[in-house]
Parts: structure tokens; sequence; C-alpha cells
């Protein structure tokens, strides 16, 4: 993973110095409380409704077991001696107080580590494949670009202080697992027909209140030019975004106001400006910077693994877990592996400080002393020799991490919700925890198959509810809580926005309504056919049938 | 009066910053009960009243709303020719337009933009265009919610004047244009990346953080 060197250190070691000086100003009484807002949500520090919560960059997702340590330590001693994995590849602290967010930060800085514009109006972390580096349909190792972007963005003095916040991620294998088509620019890498690193550039894409699918407004562009192309996109929405209403702020609705034919006609017009500068990449400094991703040694191992095979034989919770959380790897002999965050019962996402020091521990014995987070909000083992399969899996189990659900239904993405959130209208972690306990019956499970269900307290989106195949979205009616129920969304190469079956529900029908959908699933499927391809041939029109067809007086407008 | 920081240093401003004209009737746009703050880009800055009604010093050097210098460039020509007349404009006032309005971009001693909110990130793109677009030479002066925490930012896109706001320390708003001693990316200031101003340290010369050492082994330092 990327190094940092004294630049590195000093860029971060200052911001500290910066919100230390702040922060003092702000209990001073030199700062209202309007000046400060933007200051300490560009650290991350949001004021919540228990407590401020503070989100820390993991940039695209890259963790090593010493930042994990760091991690569980600062759980241990600023906050509840817990954090959470958030969708966006960030950890978030839900109890630190403001006064000591400088020393928090001061601390995190010793491990290369920072909050520097995860919230804000600005651009935010850069998201990317759980899986980039290792994944066999991996065609360009998208994370040295990754780490130029986030230098070239961090603390950039033009567009600190955008209209609205601004979320890249980048992609560089054939399945998209970064949802590049629902983030404000979405890089796909890919080689062209010369066997050049190219990228094709999807704009104005995003979940939130208006979900919309991104438009591809360029489908070539030599790597070099990626940050200079980036500016100029920023530019134009930087200039004409709309700033007087919130709700209207992102890029997505500049480019559905303009046409994404204008805005990409407005992107070349400002790009044509810049192109060559001083920004263009250079080959000597794209190669330091993917020299620390490559810097692997890996053994030569041959693929079979004789015990392995006895194991999955004789054993069949091993054998679940590898079918679920046990991941293909370019290198013969070589697995990633998903640690799930989600048992049943507890938050999704969350890990406490001891956990946080198991897991590390893990990667130190398994896996070159690093782990990735994803979206999905689970932790990667990403280079472990399918020989430690067992032993690994063994020690997952004893900490609680083993949960074979990777990708099933109780592998649920889910927000904070409204029992942290100050933003959310409902409560998500609870509706999580019914599922999970309705769906405890791991055959079953296995069964229903591939499932995203995700979960989101509120328009905002953080738990992705309109890509799940199923989605849920906490809606507040005349001050109480309801459930609006979508499906058919997806994330990926066919990405799509999930469609709302009805009526919304109250809480306790919620788990209820997830059975009948699946019920209807069960029903109409046809061999290996997936949930969400059940729903894409029939439609949404079965489902709802059975959803609301006994319960029509029930059901609440 | 708002205290001048220019070139890194605090001085006495010559310039009086001419205000516009009241609009006759006050029309306060609200959405969800707010009042907006932000105009759109592009968006009429004043009416022909206000700007007729505008007061401008007979005398002295003046920094005058890009629409009033629009509509009665006549009565400004001579002092513009005398090196008297600087121009400012709002964020969402088109850079374009401005620049526009004269034959000669750097017969203007000074351009100010006004900041209606210190997050209203427009006047940090209107500054570069300013400088790397249209080869602004001279002052570029940012005024209104000016602060501390922005200057360094503001700095960096070409800003090299900022009128910090009243109820404010100078002094200390000067420190900040030190904030950071090393940026990653290019900008007006220095148009260089990082990594073209010094030879970086690739991996097999980094220092490890990843993998901790077990308890037997030294931690390599």
């Amino acid at each position: 993973m990327y190094i940092y060197d004294d630049i590195d250190q000093r860029i971060v070691d200052e911001r500290v110095a910066q919100y230390r000086d702040q922060t003092r100003r702000y209990l001073a009484g030199e700062l209202s409380d309007d000046e400060f807002r933007p200051l300490r949500l560009q650290n991350g520090l949001y004021i919540q409704r228990h407590a401020p919560m503070l989100r820390i960059a993991i940039p695209y997702g890259l963790l090593a077991s010493r930042q994990l340590r760091k991690l569980a330590h600062i759980a241990r001693v600023y906050d509840r001696g817990y954090s959470h994995f958030s969708t966006r590849q960030n950890v978030q602290f839900n109890w630190p107080a403001l006064e000591r967010v400088p020393d928090i930060l001061a601390e995190l800085a010793t491990v290369q580590m920072h909050g520097i514009q995860t919230s804000g109006s600005c651009v935010r972390n850069i998201t990317t494949d759980q899986f980039a580096g290792v994944a066999p349909d991996e065609v360009v190792d998208a994370r040295p670009y990754a780490e130029i972007l986030r230098q070239w963005s961090t603390f950039h003095p033009e567009f600190a202080y955008l209209p609205r916040k601004f979320k890249i991620a980048v992609n560089g294998a054939e399945s998209d697992r970064a949802i590049i088509q629902m983030h404000d620019i979405g890089l796909g890498f890919y080689l062209d027909e010369q066997g050049e690193v190219a990228l094709e550039i999807w704009v104005g894409g995003g979940m939130g209140r208006t979900p919309a699918i991104g438009a591809m407004i360029r489908k070539h562009l030599p790597w070099q030019h990626a940050l200079s192309y980036c500016e100029a996109i920023l530019r134009v929405y930087n200039r004409y975004g709309r700033r007087d209403n919130a709700f209207k702020a992102r890029i997505k609705i500049l480019v559905k106001a303009l046409g994404a034919e204008e805005f990409a006609r407005q992107v070349e017009a400002e790009w044509a400006q810049i192109k060559d500068g001083p920004s263009t990449i250079t080959q000597e400094e794209l190669d330091r910077v993917a020299s620390f991703f490559r810097n692997r040694t890996y053994e030569t191992l041959s693929d079979d693994v004789p015990a392995f095979n006895e194991k999955l034989a004789s054993d069949k919770a091993f054998a679940n877990w590898v079918k679920r959380n046990v991941h293909a790897h370019k290198v013969p002999g070589y697995r990633a592996v998903t640690l799930s965050l989600k048992p049943t019962g507890t938050a999704p996402g969350d890990a406490t400080a001891d956990q946080m020091d198991s897991v590390a521990f893990l990667a130190d014995r398994y896996s070159f002393g690093e782990l990735r987070v994803s979206h999905e909000q689970n932790l990667i083992l990403a280079d472990v020799k399918k020989s430690d399969l067992y032993q690994l899996w063994q020690e997952a189990v004893r900490v609680g991490f083993a949960t074979p659900n990777i990708g099933l239904l109780t592998d649920i993405i889910c927000c904070p919700g409204g029992d942290f959130c100050s933003l959310a209208n409902a409560k998500s972690i609870p509706i999580a925890q019914a599922i999970q306990q309705k769906f405890d019956d791991l055959d079953y499970l296995h069964d229903i198959g591939d499932l995203d269900l995700n979960i989101s307290g509120c328009m905002n989106s953080c738990g992705h509810h309109h890509v799940g195949h199923i989605g849920v979205l906490g809606v507040d009616k005349d001050g109480s809580e309801w459930y609006q129920i979508t499906i058919g969304g997806n994330q990926g190469n066919s990405a799509s926005i999930g469609t709302v079956i009805g009526p919304s529900f109250a809480a306790d029908e919620v788990p209820g309504v997830v059975e009948k959908l699946i019920e209807t699933y069960i029903e109409q499927r046809t061999d290996e056919e997936r949930f969400i391809d059940t729903v894409r041939r029939i439609g949404v029109a079965p489902f709802k049938e059975h959803v609301y067809g006994e319960k029509k007086e029930a059901a609440h407008v | 009066m708002s205290k001048l920081i220019r070139n890194n240093a605090i001085v006495q401003d010559d310039w009086a910053v001419v205000q516009l004209a009241s609009p006759a009737e006050e029309t306060v746009r609200k959405q969800a009960g707010k009042v907006v703050i932000f105009k759109l880009t592009g968006e009429q800055a004043a009416s022909a009243e206000q700007i007729a009604g505008t007061n401008i010093p007979p005398g002295g050097k003046v920094i005058v709303p890009l629409a009033v210098w629009q509509a009665r460039k006549e009565e400004l020509a001579p002092r513009l020719a005398a090196g008297e007349v600087g121009l400012w404009l709002e964020t969402f006032e088109l850079v374009e337009d401005l620049v526009a309005s004269v034959p000669d971009l750097n017969s203007l001693p000074v351009i100010a933009v006004h900041f209606p909110r210190p997050v209203d990130g427009r006047g940090f793109t209107i500054a570069t265009m300013l400088r790397t677009r249209f080869g602004y030479r001279n002052e570029i002066r940012a005024i209104g919610d000016v602060l501390r925490d922005q200057l360094f930012y503001m700095k960096r896109c070409g800003f090299n004047a900022y009128a910090i706001r009243a109820d404010r320390s100078a002094e200390e708003a000067l420190a900040s244009l030190r904030d950071f001693s090393e940026p990653y990316q290019g900008a007006v200031d220095n148009p260089l990346p990082v990594w073209r101003r010094h030879a970086r340290v690739a991996a097999a010369h980094a220092v490890t953080v990843g993998r901790t050492p077990a308890s037997h082994e030294d931690e390599v330092d």
C-alpha cells in the first residue's frame, strides 16, 4: 500500500495543527457555529444526535494492520469501544468529544491516517473495488490512479467549497464492484486497442433524493490526462452547479439540467484550455506510486491443495464459508477472504476494539499485514494462502466474523440510522437485525442465494437502498417512522435503480414483507435465476400482489 | 472598516469599494422558509434603477460594481485612464463578462471578488481564471465575508489581497497564509504538482507502516 514520505506526513501534521487551532478558536468563541461548521466537516466531524461523529478516511479501502490497531486504540480511549465501517470505505466513531478530536487526529497522523475531506462540500474519499490488485477479472489496477487522485484532490484550493459533496470512484476490473455509474465521477480503466491504459468517464450518477445513473461523457481518455479532465469537470460544476438549494446542488442535477451532451461539450471546451499542462501525469510519477502496490512477494504455489479439499469435503460449515466468503485470486495458491461484519444481532459494519485487534492479528499472520474495507461494510484479507484457509476460518469463527453470508440476504448494507444520525428519518439497524433474525436458517439463506438487501434511514441513501435488489428506506410521516420498499435495484455493470412496490410499512411489518418478496421469488424463479433476474424478467407486479394482496386494509398510504 | 492584507503585509487601503444602491423593493427569495443566500451563476446583479442610483465618490480610487461599470463606462473612462478605477464582481457574475467589458484587462489596477459567504467556492474559480485564462497581473482582492481559514486557498488561486472582515484580526489572518508548506497539486501560485517540484520516494525506499512486526522482531523504523 502507499506509504507516506516526508511531504505527505508534513501535510497531515500541518492539518492537525491547523484544526487544533480552529477548535481552540471555536471553543474560545472566536469562531461562530456557522464559521466552524465547514472547517470541522472537512476534518470529518459532524455534530450528531447524541454526540459528535468523527469519520476517518480509508483511502480506496486499503488499511494496514497497524492502522487498524490504532483505530482499536482510539475506540477504547476516545470512544465506547467500537467503530462503524461505512459504505464509503470510511470508518466512523460515534462518541468522540469535540475537544479531543484534535488529539485523535494527531494519533491518526502517526499511522498515516486522517479525517481530511471525509465530509463537507468537497472531493471526498475516493473509492474502488475491494479486490483491486488481486481479482482475476482485473484489467488495470486502479489504485495508483486513485492515490494520485487522492493527493491531487487533497486541499485542492479551487474545489474546497463546491456546491455539494463530490464522490469519485474508480474501477479497473471487468465486473464493476465500485459502482462507478452511481458516483459524481466514475472512472472506468481499461486497455485500449493499442494496449494502453485508458479511461471511460461517467458523470452525474448518485443516490440520495434524486437517484440517477451516470452518463458516459467520454469513452476514451489516455491515463495521462486523468487529473486535468477531472479538473475540467469540477470547474464547470463549481461555476454552474446550483448553490441556492442544497437538494439540487449535486452535479447530477446540473448534468440533467444541461443534458449530458451539453455538459460534455462544456467540459471538453474547458479541458481544451488546460490539457497537456503540468498536471499531466508522467510515467515516472505513475511508476513511483504504482511501486507501492506491486511490492508483494507471493510464493510460487500450486493451486491444488489436497488438505484443503479434504476439509471441504468433511466440514460442511467450512464448505459453506468457502462458498460465500472466499474469492478467486489472480495468483495460484492464493485466495481473498471476506470477514463478515454482519453476524445476526449486531449492527452491520460495527466492530469492537477487540475484534479490530484480532483482525489486525489475522492480517499480519495471513495476508501481508494488510486488509481492505468494502462498500458492503465487510473486511477483506486479500492475499491468503489456500493452504491457510482452514486455520484462518477457525480463527475467524472465534472472532465472530465468519458468518458465511457474503452476498446473501443477511449481508445487509445499512447506515447508522436514527439511533445515531441526526439526518435520519427512521431507525435502520433494528430493521436489519429483525430481518437477520427472521432469516437465520443457513440452508434457506444459501438456497435464496445472491441477494443485496440495503437499508437507508433517510433519503441521503448512505445505505445504498436504491441499488439494493431489495431496498428499504426510512421515511417520516407525521412524526412516525415508516419504511418504503423497493425491488429491482442493482449495482455493478448493469446498474439500476429500484422501483417502489407501494405504500410504506411500519417497522415490525418489514421482515414479513421481505419474506413475502422471497416467497414470490422462490415460486417464480427458474433454475440458476437470482432474485434480481426474476424481478427483471417478471416485473414488480407479482411481488406487489403477493405483498399487498392480503393486507390491503392494513397498508398505509 | 476592514483591514487589508496585500502581498503578505497589512497595508493602508487607498481604494474605496463602491456599493450598489439598494433596490427600491427588497425581494427576499425563500425556499422551505429559508432565505436564499446564493444566486445562480449568470443572474443579473442589479436593476437599471440601482445602477443609476449608485453613488460613486467624485474623486479618489474607486472599486466599482461590474454592473455599474458596464452601464456607466463613459462617465468613468477618464478615471480609468488615470488608473483610479477597479472593478468588483459577485461570485454569481460571469468572469467572461468582466473581461469583455474592458479593452485591456490589465488597465484595471484591481479586481475584487465579493464573497457573500466564506463557502461560496465560485470566487476561487473566478480568480483562477483571471490569472490563468485571461492573463490578469494586477491585484485580485477578496472582499465580503473573508476569514482567515479560507486565505490559504485564496492565495493559491491567485488572490493577493484580502479585506479581512472588520471584526477579525488581520495579524492572525496573515499567519494563515502559511498554513501548509508544500501542497500536493499545482495551482495559480505554483502550477507544478508536487512530483514536478521534488524527487519523491518510491516503495523500495519507503519506511514501512504496513505490517506490524511480531514481538520477536525488531521494528524497522
